[in-house]
């Protein structure tokens, strides 16, 4: 194959293409890569960036619960923080495993001023999850001002949560991931709330159907005490992860009557099928169709 | 275990990803894998892309099969674009298969009116040694979304008759494009012809608002027939062929919007409950009590 030679890639832009494919489908490139070494290479530098970008979630051993793989519990390249038991998870990235989990270090963890706000948060947050998540997972860290010890300081929280349904039996998967960004505003005793959140949907039996949606959203709240802070900011998601749920829904249910309609209609607009049996009366249809002023 | 075939492993690869980036996932593989590039361009079905008919001015579509080196042939002139310089000047059918090509060219264009109310379409037939084959390739994309008919015209007055659900939401930007591509071949036998159809569409939809975000919801499916007709006349095979494909696109239309959008709705609804879990778990709780008093 003398042609495909001036067509190859440099190692790196193989690299880069099988990174991509990584990212977007857990599937298997290694066939169709043919290089072990790249396909390896590869795989340890997409594998952290997905189990990120997902947010997933990986059993500690021992009993210890589940801890979520995000960037904001990122200690080091292996090495995740699980705020609520303040352990530290150490994981086997391509494998998805966690396979140990050491308790954190005091420098690993907030202050006891921060500590009160974060705990009620979580706890506010975990009560909401298991209402509306059948499978969520959730989490709150503390991203900024972490060593604030009291009054007086700025300090930003971020609460996620991350629910996934993977059933490749059934051809189906999904993906819900919500962050919000909670920045406590010392000085002018404000919350300001930034939400993110995307969702997936991957259905692939004899056929292939995605849905991806992405939505932001911002509000804000009066700064408070611990424990009122966290019930008001857990109703502000509540309430904007449920109107969102709603537009999304309304969204879907709407397209068979408008954006798909327009595109293709179940019946002509003369409600009767094409009179294929009748190929000299091809003409008289068109007549009609321009009579009725559709076409062009 | 043997390592699985890298084509195998390739198309697997592209029933996982995003239906929307199809093209780009394809380019991406070939370039990975150039041994692969003829087999996975000639399996893979991508969305049309349009030219314009030099001697006509009509729009035409361009696929494989009406492509010769890098000239296409429009159905509307039966002449390559741009001229190809042999001695025969690229392959065209017989006269008798391209009366049939004029005709169904001719019938799919008043289909597509119908149904579509825009779009392009193209029909190119070949010869076979017992028969026929050829493809019927339609295409429509609302991109921007087309203004709403002017006030009093013919159209604003049907489309006020026909649709109970005109844009609901005006807030809404949507988008949409619909491909289908049907190939199909029809082979002579004692008294009847025998059809075999293999069709595929691909569907991508957008909507874009305030309380939305950005939704999108792609797809593509392929579903084959075969089916025996009688045919008297070349009149009859247009007919026929005519009717297969009408029926075909409606089944399509509704798995996708019943099955496959379904689906994507059902997988969101397992991820996230719209009403409260509590609420449910309540409701189930009475559902019970109910059945168990009436078994009393």
């Amino acid at each position: 194959m003398a042609d495909v030679e001036e067509a190859e890639l440099s190692e790196k832009q193989k690299k880069e293409i099988a990174k991509w494919f990584f990212l977007n489908a857990p599937a298997d490139v290694k066939a169709i890569l043919n290089d072990e070494q790249l396909y390896n290479e590869a795989a340890s530098e997409s594998f952290p960036l997905y189990n990120k970008s997902y947010m997933i979630c990986l059993e500690m051993p021992g009993r210890m619960g589940d801890v979520l793989i995000t960037s904001f519990g990122e200690l080091n390249e292996n090495e995740f923080l699980d705020p609520r038991t303040t352990q530290v998870a150490i994981v086997d990235h391509i494998k998805q495993v966690c396979t140990k989990a050491r308790p954190a270090l005091d420098e690993e963890l907030p202050s006891s001023y921060i500590e009160e706000f974060r705990c009620a948060l979580d706890a506010e947050l975990l009560k909401y999850v298991g209402e509306a998540y059948p499978k969520g997972v959730c989490s709150v860290y503390c991203t900024n001002g972490k060593d604030v010890e009291g009054p007086g300081f700025d300090f930003e929280l971020v609460a996620v949560i991350s629910a996934a349904r993977l059933s490749p039996q059934n051809f189906c998967n999904g993906s819900w991931r919500s962050v919000w960004n909670i920045e406590f505003k010392d000085d002018d005793q404000m919350l300001e709330l930034r939400g993110k959140l995307q969702v997936g949907a991957h259905y692939f039996e004899e056929g292939n159907v995605q849905l991806d949606a992405k939505h932001e959203c911002r509000d804000s709240t009066v700064f408070q005490s611990p424990d009122d802070c966290a019930i008001t900011i857990a109703s502000i998601i509540r309430h904007h992860e449920t109107e969102y749920l709603a537009s999304l829904e309304a969204s879907y249910s709407n397209l068979p009557d408008t954006t798909f309609k327009d595109l293709r209609r179940k019946l002509p607009v003369t409600r009767t099928q094409f009179p294929w049996h009748n190929t000299l009366q091809f003409s008289l249809t068109r007549d009609i169709t321009k009579e009725l002023g559709i076409g062009k | 275990m043997a390592d699985p075939d890298p084509f195998d492993s390739a198309l697997d690869l592209l029933r996982r990803l995003n239906p929307a980036h199809t093209s780009k996932n394809l380019d991406a593989l070939c370039q990975l894998a150039p041994s692969l590039t003829e087999d996975l361009l000639s399996s893979v079905d991508q969305p049309l892309e349009v030219r314009k008919c030099k001697k006509t001015g009509r729009e035409y579509l361009l696929c494989d099969y009406n492509r010769d080196g890098d000239s296409w042939r429009s159905p509307w002139s039966n002449e390559f674009e741009p001229p190809i310089e042999d001695d025969d000047g690229g392959t065209v059918p017989s006269d008798r298969v391209r009366k049939m090509e004029i005709k169904l060219n001719d019938g799919i264009d008043i289909y597509r009116d119908l149904y579509y109310d825009g779009g392009v379409s193209s029909v190119y037939l070949w010869d076979l040694d017992d028969g026929f084959a050829g493809v019927v390739l339609l295409k429509k994309s609302n991109d921007p979304p087309p203004p709403p008919p002017r006030p009093g015209s013919i159209a604003h007055r049907i489309a006020l008759l026909t649709s109970s659900a005109t844009a609901s939401a005006p807030q809404t930007a949507s988008t949409g494009s619909w491909d289908s591509i049907h190939v199909f071949e029809s082979v002579d036998r004692a008294r009847m012809s025998h059809y075999k159809l293999t069709s595929t569409v691909i569907l991508q939809l957008g909507a874009k608002s305030e309380a939305l975000g950005n939704m999108s919801l792609g797809g593509n499916l392929t579903r084959q027939v075969e089916q025996d007709m009688p045919a008297e006349s070349d009149d009859s095979h247009v007919s026929n062929i005519g009717k297969m494909i009408e029926d075909m696109e409606l089944k399509m239309r509704n798995l996708l919007q019943e099955v496959y959008f379904g689906k994507a709705k059902d997988v969101v609804g397992d991820l996230r409950s719209i009403s409260s879990l509590s609420e449910a778990n309540r409701d189930k709780a009475t559902h019970r009590e109910m059945i168990s008093g009436m078994s009393k």
